[in-house]
């Protein structure tokens, strides 16, 4: 359990502290209730893009990181199909110089036109970096558009293609801003060697006189339930063949996510999981193989992944998995296995717990998702999921109709 | 403006009042040390409320006591593929039972274990790791499987123009047959040999010089468990020197080097790098705060040049290389293809300008206090004190050597920084390779 207190500010700002004398730091975090799922289909990227903009200069802060090193502070921000989420940690007795910074930049930005042009630049060669120079970087643009036919998931983060990064356009960003940068969309947490008194009285000095804004009302695209199975083969310069499978599964707080994360336990968490056991040590079909999700806010998908070993032919590499998922639908997994991943779950919430960042960084997620408290409350959801459900959403998920298969063929 | 306090906020352009990270007293939290009955050492740091542990097996088994290849990283990613009593599965399982992650890494001079671990389960762990160290048995069809995949792995990174550079550039600061500088092939797998991993395993694990390190809420009897279950092995003091191994290095002849691995690729991995003495030499502490001005984080000239202005990369770096005997100074980068070239250009320019130009004090306060502040949150934690510590201990430092680094942060001057680029980042000297 953590302490935890929340307030909200008159302009609607929610606002969370977190109280941890033990370290000599503070935390500083703002997430914005906007990802690449609110873009618009042919200006995809762009919430990305706008994060980088967000260190490009405020209304009247030319510089957001000088001061904020001259403080001996530390910064970056990240953006997901969900949310947009910064953060600043910084020795505790420099906190208002992380809460000047942040809420400057929250009253309105400078709106550089030289901002733009070099972020734009950045930004495409963050894309060739990461997915166009890399083998296999095209997987998750052709997964996910594959996957999703209706929900905005169907994009990565980084946008469909690099035209529409390089299209954006200065009236673009200050319409971006306004929608969905201002205090009613966003929540401020901050944590470490702080009171509380001392952060009510600092978020209203610096937050309190920006104006509301308009809440942002999502427009929620629900992703037909898939009923007929879907398959897609690429080739590319790539030295091995490699199999990607994805399954839908539940949306971020329904019993099923907690389900389905213990499921990728079971199936690909470590050296003693069920396909690494049996694919890569005792088949040796696969030299690699994972099973993960992506923690989506909305029914994301579960995913098994992994590269053949030479000479192995596509179709037995997929049955080889195709068994192991009649196993999990077919047999209660036994006490000892069921008692490892939780005990895994406890531990990995344990180390995670020990960094302030990611502690503040949850608490603004659980207050996105409707309340911080959940950070002590949802944890104990995984410790309730029995060897039953684990058997019963097995077979629903892993239904065939639910799967989406992508076969990547080395043109070697 | 007095340096330890910046004026009063009067409105939103000026900035709130700020205590200087360069006024703040940065202490190392204490290390505690115990010496098992072998003369192994432990070093412990006793902190943190969480119930978290972290244990680490530090042996002097790194690639730099390798007779042929791949020995001493092949021994390592091993020690978790089975025992006489347990299977490869088993060790596995053992540890994931419990929740705990137990990591091996090879390195240079040494090679690991690392345990992280929930307090209340230690004491079921630490048997497995000793039966590790002791008991290992290396069956030939693990060491079949790992040759296979490593080798899968390494055929996709080798299309990676990053992996490459990376590799090349070792290879031509420090020699191809140094243990800094050598890389491994697809070959040096299939060469890989059973026996020579069982004598390695003797050598430098079974009988090897091994330092301890704890972190963590400590429980009570720690030290005496690792009395019973490490104290009577036959491993040796990490300082015992029964055998000098040198290696000469062998930098190449030629400085400059173009590969190409993909010709539609879009993007150029740069790397250009020097020799650099090691952190026993009295400029290293300062080429630590010029390395910050020139490109050693996000306010630095390079990235505020060639990313913030000129947009030419995601991100770029410089650094000094962790190594124990001698490091180097690498500027590192992905550019785009077409601007590659301007690109080096301009790391060039900056490092004219920061030898011929004193750097201005406030660029020079920016980067004190950031390196302060990031020593600062760097500290808060067990873990990350440890790492502080074995850092030290494993380079043949101590504590004063922190401390000197912190008053070297607060006191170097923008003309002693500017000898030190004068000395050292001269173009001549570095090897430049772009690889596409």
């Amino acid at each position: 359990m953590i302490q935890l207190e929340k307030f909200t500010l008159q302009n609607g700002l929610r606002v969370v502290v977190h109280e941890d004398p033990a370290t000599p730091m503070a935390v500083l975090n703002v997430m914005y209730d906007v990802g690449s799922k609110d873009e618009d289909p042919n200006k995809t990227g762009f919430a990305h893009l706008f994060e980088h903009l967000m260190f490009g200069g405020s209304i009247n802060v030319k510089d957001f990181e000088t001061p904020l090193q001259m403080a001996g502070g530390e910064n970056n921000a990240y953006t997901s199909n969900d949310v947009t989420n910064y953060y600043i940690q910084i020795p505790a007795e420099n906190i208002e110089t992380a809460f000047w910074l942040e809420s400057d930049r929250m009253l309105s930005l400078a709106f550089s036109k030289k901002a733009l042009e070099v972020q734009r630049k950045v930004v495409c060669e963050e894309f060739r970096e990461h997915y166009i120079n890399k083998p296999y970087g095209d997987v998750w643009f052709r997964m996910r558009e594959m996957a999703y036919t209706t929900h905005p998931y169907q994009w990565m983060t980084i946008g469909k293609e690099l035209s529409h990064v390089e299209n954006a356009e200065l009236q673009d960003v200050k319409n971006f801003f306004s929608k969905h940068y201002r205090p009613v969309n966003a929540i401020l947490v901050v944590g470490g060697n702080v009171k509380l008194e001392q952060v009510k009285h600092l978020a209203e000095k610096w937050f309190g006189n920006i104006p509301a804004g308009e809440k942002y009302i999502r427009q929620n695209f629900t992703e037909p339930v898939q009923t007929a199975p879907r398959r897609r083969d690429l080739k590319a310069r790539v030295p091995l063949d490699a199999l990607y499978k994805c399954w839908h599964m539940d949306s971020r707080l329904a019993h099923g996510y907690y389900v389905a994360d213990l499921i990728t336990e079971v199936l690909g968490g470590g050296g003693s999981s069920r396909l690494y056991q049996s694919l890569v040590k005792e088949k040796q079909l696969f030299s690699n193989i994972e099973c993960y999700h992506f923690g989506s806010v909305d029914k994301g998908l579960l995913t098994i992944e992994g590269k053949l070993v030479k000479g192995v032919q596509m179709n037995v590499a997929e049955k080889s998995i195709e068994d192991e998922l009649v196993r999990m639908t077919q047999d209660l997994i036994h006490d000892k296995e069921l008692t490892k991943i939780k005990n895994k779950t406890e531990s990995a919430i344990a180390f995670e717990d020990m960094n302030l960042m990611a502690r503040c960084n949850s608490l603004a997620f659980y207050e996105l998702l409707g309340d911080a408290a959940l950070f002590n409350s949802d944890r104990e959801k995984y410790f309730s999921v029995t060897a039953d459900d684990i058997l019963q959403y097995s077979r629903t998920m892993f239904d065939v109709n639910n799967s989406n298969t992508l076969c990547y063929y080395s043109e070697n | 403006m007095s340096a330890a306090e910046k004026r009063i906020a009067t409105n939103r352009k000026v900035t709130p009042i700020v205590k200087l990270p360069v006024e703040f007293n940065v202490q190392l939290p204490p290390c505690k040390k115990y010496v098992l009955s072998n003369g192994v050492e432990v070093f412990a740091v006793d902190m943190g409320g969480e119930d978290t542990l972290m244990l680490n097996w530090v042996f002097y088994s790194g690639n730099w006591f390798e007779k042929k290849k791949l020995s001493a990283s092949a021994t390592n990613y091993l020690l978790k593929n089975g025992t006489t009593r347990l299977t490869a599965f088993g060790v596995n399982e053992h540890f994931e039972y419990y929740g705990s992650y137990l990591n091996r890494s090879c390195y240079n001079e040494t090679a690991e274990l690392n345990l992280h671990c929930l307090n209340k389960h230690v004491n079921e762990l630490i048997p497995v790791v000793a039966e590790i160290i002791t008991d290992s048995v290396f069956p030939e069809e693990e060491l079949s499987i790992y040759k296979q995949n490593a080798q899968q792995r390494l055929k996709v990174s080798l299309l990676k123009c990053e992996f490459v550079a990376g590799q090349l550039i070792d290879s031509y600061l420090f020699g191809e047959h140094h243990p800094y500088g050598k890389y491994s092939r697809l070959e040096d797998y299939e060469a890989l040999q059973r026996e020579e991993i069982l004598d390695f395993y003797k050598r430098y694990y079974q009988e090897g010089r091994c330092v301890i390190f704890a972190a963590g809420k400590l429980p009570a009897d720690l030290i005496d468990r690792l009395e019973q279950y490490f104290g009577k092995l036959p491993l040796r003091p990490h300082k015992s020197i029964d055998e000098v191994v040198a290696h000469p290095t062998s930098p190449a002849a030629q400085k400059k080097q173009q590969i190409t691995i993909d010709p539609q690729g879009v993007q150029a991995a740069i790397r250009i790098a020097r020799p650099f003495p090691n952190r026993h030499h009295p400029d290293f502490q300062k080429a630590m705060v010029l390395n910050n001005v020139y490109g050693g984080f996000f306010g630095s000239r390079l990235m505020a040049n060639i990313r913030e202005e000129k947009g030419y990369t995601y991100g770029i770096y410089s650094y000094l290389m962790n190594h124990v005997e001698q490091s180097g100074w690498i500027i590192s980068t992905e550019a785009g293809r077409d601007v590659s070239e301007a690109t080096v250009k301009e790391i060039y320019k900056e490092m004219k300008q920061i030898r011929e130009q004193l750097i201005e004090e406030e660029e020079l306060m920016i980067t004190k206090n950031y390196m302060i502040g990031t020593i600062l949150g760097d500290l808060d934690g067990p873990f990350q004190v440890a790492a502080r510590w074995k850092n030290l201990v494993l380079n043949n430092l101590d504590e004063k050597y922190f401390n000197q680094g912190i008053e070297t942060i607060k006191t170097v001057t923008a003309e002693e920084l500017q000898q030190v680029a004068d000395k050292y980042l001269r173009p001549e000297a570095f090897y430049e390779l772009l690889v596409v």
